[in-house]
């Protein structure tokens, strides 16, 4: 372990050691718990090992042992408010989300659409609307990419004046990034014929609200989608079945699901979600309109509040890093609350808005440390220090004890974890 | 490596970006006129494009919000298990203020256009396009930003200045058409 | 333009010779198996023999093994159980390789993939009978057990006489009926194996 050079404070590693260590290595520094370490065992046969074990289903879902990794509802019952089902990125690795834990926030629930007579109307200020059945959308040439999607309420915990003690699912789950499927939505504007007049489009979804958004038409010709799958299979209810409008690193509410209508405008509509809801409040009074992109972001997910250090010795700092303007360029890691910082390594492939891997090698000595790590874009945007956000876009007045609250939008400063000689970790400010 | 290679990889390496960006029209889609589309088409503009006729009274709208909004919203705007209606501090009180229509709301027309799409919320879209009109004036005149007499119609609503209207900047102007 | 392509490619060298040159790093997280502890465990058995236990047995042992904890499945004579045939090397002049095998098996539903026809290595015999056999019940069969029944089993392809007894140094020395008719993979970028 002498090898390892240690390149920050309390003992982060250069990134090298997973360059030269191999998988197998990298593989082995997974040493976070959700429950104390069992004993060493004889090595004998379970009982799983001397029968045949159990049918295979026609849909395969999780091992039973691995219930826990769910998602946290906010309105399990569905009653008539807000729905939020938060990630367990502290659960997870890899970039991806599996569809069954990505986020999904609903205002009214996921409407029961039959895709047989689902229809998407394309009108307004086009030269020929349109009408398409899934059908025919399916016909089309399909893309795919992987791409995030982030609520603009995302880590709105980060705006307390106090550091809410929450998980890293609580405070970020409101971000998944998925393998999305479909129609670049330049191919069916352009059959459509888009009236030069247009600047803006409002889409529509078939739930109860009906829910609109406008998006600029710059944007809708450059990488926006109508989204048919998600991670290879059809979208799930809570994600917009059958059919949604994919706005790649874009506010996620503008990702409006179960789309059913596109009507080219000459202005944005100021729908209640645009206008009121999605609508950050600045400390002057004023209020930002449109904010559209999810600024470079990034936090530690391993280790995290709820996993637990075991004994000293090496470990596996991993996170998550993205941004709506291209791809990560760099994440640095530091271990001593921002004093000194190690370059993480980047899983690649390094793909634009979506999730990128970062990962540091870490040799925890048994003492107090305050992990957190900051991303820089292709762009050259990198996240501001919390300090910096919070003079700008003010803070709470009260601390926030409820993680689900949403005092303001658009935190995309850092996260910081503090290791305690016990290995439990906690949500410090630093 | 040569350079006469390098180019061809260059070259070859644009033909295939090039390819994904292409767009072909297929003509799947099947056409539908605009008098088709118009049951969906609820979409109000601010300028007040794509209001429809009707009108109504802050007087009509009370009558409306008690039979079909109070229970949810609270006597007279006042709130309920859902948000007040009426009222709200000044947007300097900080940045959790609750958002209002009175010291929030830009446009006018998004209260008709979220009311018709999503109220009430059992059973939205079932308000007729009066009653839609009235409870938008009752509103209105609740905030006290037009008087208990104004009816609202097509071609007064879009004229009705809200008292945020200049509160907002744009995060990215650049972005904005 | 070519004297930069080829100083990156001169510093994208040194780069991988220095990470190759660098003293892989050692975490120190696993646990300490005991030699004892893996021995347990270690049920492999290889083509030369490595890895067969001490124990013996016969045909006529492994046939009352077989009636005992195999027929219910497999046959009583090693065909016609609900579980593949383990007996029979029809038609052994080419089976079940080649164009004429292709014109035999035309037209029939079953494929017999035996002991007899197919199988190149009669160590995994054992191998795979101790570890997986019976389905309901692997890893109960003794030694001696296994050895019987690999005994049956080749006596009943014609492999080995009746009177053979089957142990650490005869198994190996089996030679199965399709073991030429195996060769390694030795593509190397290409479609063709020798």
């Amino acid at each position: 372990m002498n090898d390892l050079e240690i390149v920050a404070g309390n003992g982060l590693l250069h990134r090298r050691a997973f360059l030269t260590g191999g998988a197998a290595l990298a593989a082995a520094v997974t040493g976070y718990r959700l429950s104390d370490t069992v004993a060493a065992q004889q090595l004998t046969d379970e009982a799983w090992s001397t029968k045949p074990g159990v049918a295979i289903p026609e849909y395969g879902i999780p091992s039973s042992f691995e219930k826990p990794v769910s998602r946290t509802l906010s309105n399990p019952k569905g009653e008539p408010r807000t729905q939020h089902a938060r990630t367990p990125h502290h659960l997870v690795n890899g970039t991806f989300t599996p569809n069954g834990l990505h986020f999904v926030i609903s205002h009214s629930g996921a409407p029961d659409i039959d895709p047989a007579k689902h229809r998407l109307v394309i009108h307004g200020l086009v030269k020929k609307p349109l009408s398409f059945t899934l059908d025919a959308l399916g016909r089309y040439p399909m893309v795919s990419r992987m791409t995030f999607v982030e609520c603009g309420g995302n880590s709105a915990a980060m705006f307390s004046n106090q550091p809410t003690q929450a998980s890293v699912q609580a405070i970020h789950g409101l971000v998944s990034c998925a393998e999305w499927t479909g129609v670049m939505l330049s191919t069916l504007l352009d059959e459509a014929g888009i009236d030069p007049k247009a600047t803006w489009l409002i889409a529509e979804g078939a739930d109860s609200l009906a829910l609109s958004r406008s998006v600029p038409i710059a944007k809708a010709l450059d990488d926006t989608m109508v989204a048919l799958y998600q991670n290879g299979e059809r979208l799930n209810p809570g994600n917009g079945y059958p059919m949604r409008l994919l706005v790649p690193g874009w506010e996620g509410n503008l990702n409006v699901k179960w789309l059913r209508r596109i009507k080219l405008t000459d202005q944005p509509g100021l729908s209640y979600y645009e206008a009121r809801t999605y609508a950050p409040i600045l400390p002057n009074g004023k209020a930002y309109q449109f904010y559209f992109l999810q600024e470079v972001k990034s936090f530690i997910t391993h280790p995290s509040p709820g996993l637990t250090l075991g004994a000293p010795g090496f470990y596996e700092v991993s996170g998550i890093a993205y941004s709506a303007s291209g791809r990560i360029a760099k994440v640095m890691v530091s271990a001593d609350g921002g004093s000194t910082w190690a370059q993480a390594a980047l899983q690649e492939p390094v793909l634009s808005k979506a999730f990128t891997r970062f990962r540091v090698p870490w040799k925890w000595d048994g003492g107090p440390a305050v992990l957190q790590s900051r991303a820089w874009d292709e762009a050259g945007n990198v996240q501001p220090t919390r300090a910096q956000f919070v003079a700008q876009r003010g803070q709470t007045k009260t601390p926030v004890t409820n993680p689900a609250a949403f005092p303001s939008q658009h935190y995309n400063g850092p996260t910081s974890w503090a290791i305690q000689r016990t290995g439990e970790v906690t949500h410090v400010y630093s | 490596m040569s350079t006469r290679s390098a180019f061809v990889i260059c070259a070859l390496a644009y033909v295939v970006s090039g390819v994904s960006r292409t767009v072909i029209a297929q003509g799947l889609g099947t056409p539908i006129s605009e008098a088709d589309v118009a049951a969906w088409d609820i979409s109000i503009l601010p300028d007040g494009t794509g209001l429809p006729a009707g009108s109504g009274t802050p007087q009509q709208g009370a009558a409306t919000y008690a039979t079909k909004c109070a229970v949810c919203h609270g006597e007279a705007g006042k709130g309920g298990s859902a948000a007040a209606l009426v009222g709200g501090a000044p947007l300097t009180s900080g940045i959790e203020t609750t958002k209002t229509i009175a010291n929030f709301w830009p446009s006018a027309t998004t209260i008709f256009d979220f009311t018709r799409r999503a109220m009430p919320w059992p059973k939205p879209r079932s308000l007729t396009n009066d009653e839609v009109y009235a409870l938008t004036a009752y509103l209105l005149s609740l905030n006290k930003i037009i008087g208990e007499n104004d009816v609202m119609n097509a071609q007064t609503l879009p004229k009705v200045r809200m008292p945020n209207r200049d509160g907002f900047i744009a995060r990215f102007p650049e972005r904005m058409p | 333009m070519t004297r930069l392509l080829s100083a990156a490619c001169l510093t994208f060298a040194l780069t991988a010779l220095a990470a190759a040159q660098s003293p892989p790093p050692r975490y120190g997280i696993g646990t300490p198996a005991p030699r004892e502890l893996v021995a347990a465990l270690d049920i492999d058995v290889r083509p030369d023999g490595t890895g067969l236990p001490p124990g013996s047995g016969t045909s006529r042992e492994g046939g009352e093994v077989y009636g005992r904890t195999c027929a219910a499945c497999h046959g009583a004579n090693g065909q016609g159980g609900s579980a593949e045939a383990l007996v029979g090397a029809e038609p052994m002049a080419s089976a079940p390789f080649g164009p004429e095998y292709e014109r035999w098996r035309s037209g029939r539903a079953d494929v017999p993939f035996t002991i007899g026809n197919y199988w190149p290595y009669a160590t995994t015999i054992f191998d795979y009978v101790r570890r997986a056999m019976p389905a309901t019940a692997p890893g109960t069969l003794t030694a001696n057990e296994t050895y019987g029944l690999v005994a049956w089993l080749l006596m009943k392809n014609g492999i080995v006489p009746e009177s053979a007894v089957m142990d650490a140094d005869t198994l190996p020395k089996v030679v199965m009926p399709a073991r030429a008719r195996f060769a390694p993979d030795n593509r190397a970028g290409g479609a063709v194996v020798r």
